[in-house]
């Protein structure tokens, strides 16, 4: 019996666990830096670790609340300007994962970290509506929308409901799968794309002739109703559902001790 | 030798209302200082490119200095939306604020490509993203070795490009250290540039491939202790994170925005 934890440790452990110690990983801000930094605090203490900032093989002790935290920097093996970044070490193929998350995620993979719309126009539409008539506002694509085709695959991390799970996003930032499941066909030169997606309560995979994301596995304690019913569109499930194991009490301190040192980190009062 | 001079002195001669200013610096050096002075000199309708407008462009979009905003990602970073910016967009005030929207990888190799003296940048991009549906800057080339298709968007080539580093020596000679960011690219595309520093030093002490701008590539130095507050300069001071909490409360609604401009900015002086 382990000890208690919350569904958003269980994403982030889960999430944690789907990066092995030989790859290199490309790491967004927020969730998948959290689950990034476990993975290589836990099982995978060789992983390389690479912000966007131009941090390549990076340490942090404590997360990061921006891209471009000193503790990236002073912890990296090095740290190379972010047009060599772009150009050489992600568009050149030295990426194996890149590690995302977002505001809203479709049934194909494909992000929207831009707009919520304030209208929906039918699926298939190209954006513009969305556009020009925003609900919300977002922050935009960042290394977005050029991680996900050129790594050799993405992984996304995002909590589940039905505004974040939607059948189409309102504005595609960043490709998955595009708005028919076929964006990536005949273009060899890019990336598999979201090979999964780890959310509170799930572990998703695109199905294989479809590219249609269908939950593979159910955090412990989760109902398929539960998803049901926190999805935007007709979830389906796999033939051979799996549960996903629970975090182990190591798995679960180092997170929390993280968590710890990373709040004391940023909440401390102007130091100088 | 006019290379050294006040930080007042500095904007007062190189940034003239309608430019097309880049205040650079990814997360770290981002050159607040200079953008406060900005404001006290009241100038307007100004093109801002930042890869990365947080709280500084925020301030400046918030004080009616900016009409068009050239970006990649536009937020707190951690912390959630640019309050400031977003009044801009969606209500015009204080000004109506156009937008231009980039993807990272765009402005880095646009940055590359106006350093390089190029009119655009290629590179492998934008596949399958609606951002080429709403700026018309975002064009397609083909390889003519390969046929491959691929993304092209002109260079940026600023009117004003300013930064802030770790030190100059006594010659002007500049030495940036930690997260590069597009730094070196801002001043070499810049048709003219400011730097503050930290401090002068009679020797960078700079390695052999140290980041390092030549006197002759900038046209204004001045000495700016702090300058990057409350961004952070490697070596220096740490990031105020905590200040970057706050931000989000003194900018969520007018205003406390405008108390803080009076106080902080108009009254608070250089």
């Amino acid at each position: 019996m382990t000890e208690q934890y919350t569904s958003d440790e269980m994403m982030t452990i889960t999430a944690a666990r789907a990066l092995n110690n030989n790859s290199t990983c490309f790491v967004g801000i927020g969730l998948p830096s959290a689950a990034a930094n476990l993975a290589r605090l836990t099982h995978a203490p060789d992983i390389t670790l690479i912000y966007e900032s131009g941090t390549i093989e990076t340490k942090p002790q404590v997360l990061p609340l921006s891209i471009g935290d000193g503790e990236l920097c002073e912890s990296a093996l090095t740290t190379v300007s972010v047009p060599e970044m772009f150009r050489y070490w992600l568009q050149g193929g030295h990426i194996d994962v890149g590690f995302l998350g977002t505001a809203q995620v479709d049934r194909y993979g494909n992000i929207n970290t831009t707009v919520i719309a304030a209208s929906h126009k039918e699926s298939g539409s190209d954006g513009t509506h969305s556009y020009a008539h925003p609900k919300v506002r977002l922050p935009g694509g960042g290394g977005a929308p050029e991680i996900s085709t050129n790594a050799k695959e993405v992984i996304i991390t995002v909590r589940h409901s039905k505004r974040t799970f939607v059948k189409d996003v309102d504005f595609i930032t960043t490709l998955g799968f595009g708005r028919d499941g076929n964006g990536r066909k005949g273009k060899s030169t890019l990336g598999k794309g979201p090979t999964l997606v780890i959310s509170d309560l799930c572990i998703l995979k695109p199905e294989a002739e479809t590219n249609e994301l269908i939950v593979v596995s159910l955090h412990p304690g989760v109902s398929q109703q539960q998803v049901i019913e926190a999805t935007g569109w007709d979830i389906r499930f796999a033939e051979t559902l799996q549960t996903t194991n629970e975090p182990t009490t190591s798995e679960i301190s180092v997170l929390r001790e993280l968590k710890r040192v990373t709040e004391a980190a940023h909440n401390q009062t102007e130091n100088v | 030798m006019t290379l050294f001079t006040t930080l007042s002195k500095a904007i007062e001669n190189g940034v003239k209302d309608g430019d097309i200013v880049a205040l650079e610096g990814f997360t770290h050096l981002i050159p607040f200082a200079a953008g406060h002075e900005i404001i006290r000199q009241g100038r307007r309708k100004l093109t801002l490119v930042r890869m990365t407008p947080d709280l500084i462009y925020d301030q400046l979009v918030g004080a009616g200095c900016v009409s068009k905003l050239v970006f990649s990602w536009g937020g707190n970073p951690g912390v959630g939306s640019l309050h400031r910016v977003r009044d801009a967009i969606e209500n015009g005030y204080p000004a109506p604020l156009q937008i231009e929207e980039h993807s990272h990888a765009a402005m880095a190799n646009a940055y590359e490509a106006g350093a390089a003296g190029l009119p655009m940048a290629v590179f492998r991009g934008y596949v399958g993203s609606d951002l080429q549906h709403v700026n018309p800057n975002i064009k397609t080339v083909a390889c003519p070795f390969t046929g491959e298709e691929l993304a092209a968007v002109p260079a940026i080539k600023p009117d004003v490009g300013i930064i802030h580093a770790q030190k100059a020596d006594r010659a002007g000679n500049v030495l940036i250290e930690g997260i590069l960011g597009v730094q070196k690219e801002v001043v070499l595309s810049s048709r003219h540039s400011i730097v503050t520093v930290e401090e002068i030093v009679d020797d960078l002490e700079a390695g052999p491939n140290s980041c390092v701008l030549p006197a002759w590539t900038i046209n204004a130095i001045a000495t700016v202790p702090f300058g990057a507050k409350p961004s952070y300069t490697h070596g220096y001071y740490p990031r105020d994170n905590s200040y970057y909490k706050k931000w989000d409360s003194i900018s969520r609604e007018r205003k406390p925005f405008l108390k803080w401009l009076d106080k902080e900015i108009f009254q608070g002086g250089e």
